[in-house]
């Protein structure tokens, strides 16, 4: 079943630098090295671009300006004023799942983002944060949170468990639906790449689906940045209003 | 049944979910395009809205298209 496997291979967590502390394992692996990777082009993008901070921006300057008054008016218009605090964390959210995105479509390179284990624990902090923030503003009220305003009373007892059980699954939702977008679509590219050898002279074909289905996924990649964003942006929003 | 018949009859059963992300994908377009002819200064706001329902019903399609793939080739 060798060949047959192959779509998969691509997801496959190889340690380039074996480490090992008792029986624990810390070696550094590709995902590592792709994660290493993915801060530096994030680091060199804002800190290059804004270092010489020229009143007429060159290229490099609007595009680091560009992605701060992107979030920043995101986050204005959908947490509010008050949530700009949350602004490094978001920002930083946000550019490193859009450019482990994007360095993932670069082919022979590793998706970070198409690992559950990465996803999940991004969306596990946010969920932990948010949880932590609505309490802290609102204490023991923010279990109103669970109870719908203007419901009838006598129905709270099958809204409370949906509305609990709805609260406890987005950080599974968040990170399936980046984790799933990432895998699913790798998955689908090097399918049809393998149909391009099967079909011999017809191999043409798989690559012009493969071409459309590569700016498809580019687009994807900005558009599940964008949705994780948004979502933890609407999930501050919940934290800091409530309803 | 050997397995790897039942494995490629299974894959084919997850993939039909994503019949139902079709329709609601059909369907947010349609939607975005009747707000926009009926009112075209409203495009800016409600193109962003659009992308958004897009990408998260587009996830379901690719919640089922994952369980496929993962039928076939990682079990």
């Amino acid at each position: 079943m060798a060949e047959v496997s192959a779509p998969l291979e691509q997801f496959v967590v190889k340690p380039l630098v074996s480490l090992h502390i008792g029986s624990i394992d810390i070696s550094y692996t590709n995902a590592a090295l792709l994660m290493t990777i993915v801060v530096a082009a994030v680091m060199l993008l804002l800190v290059g671009g804004t270092r010489r901070g020229a009143l007429v921006p060159g290229r490099l300057q609007s595009l680091a300006e560009l992605s701060y008054e992107f979030v920043a008016g995101m986050i204005r218009e959908n947490v509010g004023t008050e949530g700009i605090v949350f602004f490094p964390l978001i920002f930083s959210i946000f550019m490193f799942v859009l450019f482990s995105n994007f360095l993932g479509l670069i082919p022979y390179s590793f998706t970070v983002t198409g690992q559950i284990v990465v996803t999940f624990s991004l969306s596990i902090f946010v969920f932990l944060l948010v949880t932590v923030v609505a309490f802290a503003r609102h204490g023991v009220h923010f279990f109103s949170f669970f109870f719908p305003p203007g419901a009838p009373v006598f129905m709270a007892p099958v809204l409370v468990p949906i509305e609990i059980i709805s609260y406890l699954s987005r950080p599974v939702s968040l990170s399936i639906r980046l984790f799933a977008n990432m895998m699913a679509g790798h998955t689908m590219m090097a399918v049809f790449a393998g149909f391009t050898i099967t079909l011999g002279i017809f191999g043409f074909l798989p690559i012009a689906i493969n071409v459309a289905m590569f700016a498809l996924e580019i687009i994807v990649c900005a558009l599940q940045a964008y949705v994780f964003t948004i979502l933890t942006c609407l999930y501050l929003r919940d934290a800091i209003h409530l309803h | 049944m050997d397995p790897t018949s039942a494995k490629m009859i299974g894959a084919g059963l997850a993939a039909i979910g994503v019949a139902g992300a079709g329709v609601g994908i059909g369907n947010i377009f349609a939607t975005l395009v009747s707000s926009i002819a009926r009112n075209p200064a409203a495009r800016d706001q409600v193109f962003g809205i659009g992308m958004l329902g897009f990408a998260l019903t587009e996830a379901v399609a690719l919640y089922a298209l994952l369980i496929a793939f993962l039928v076939l080739y990682a079990v």
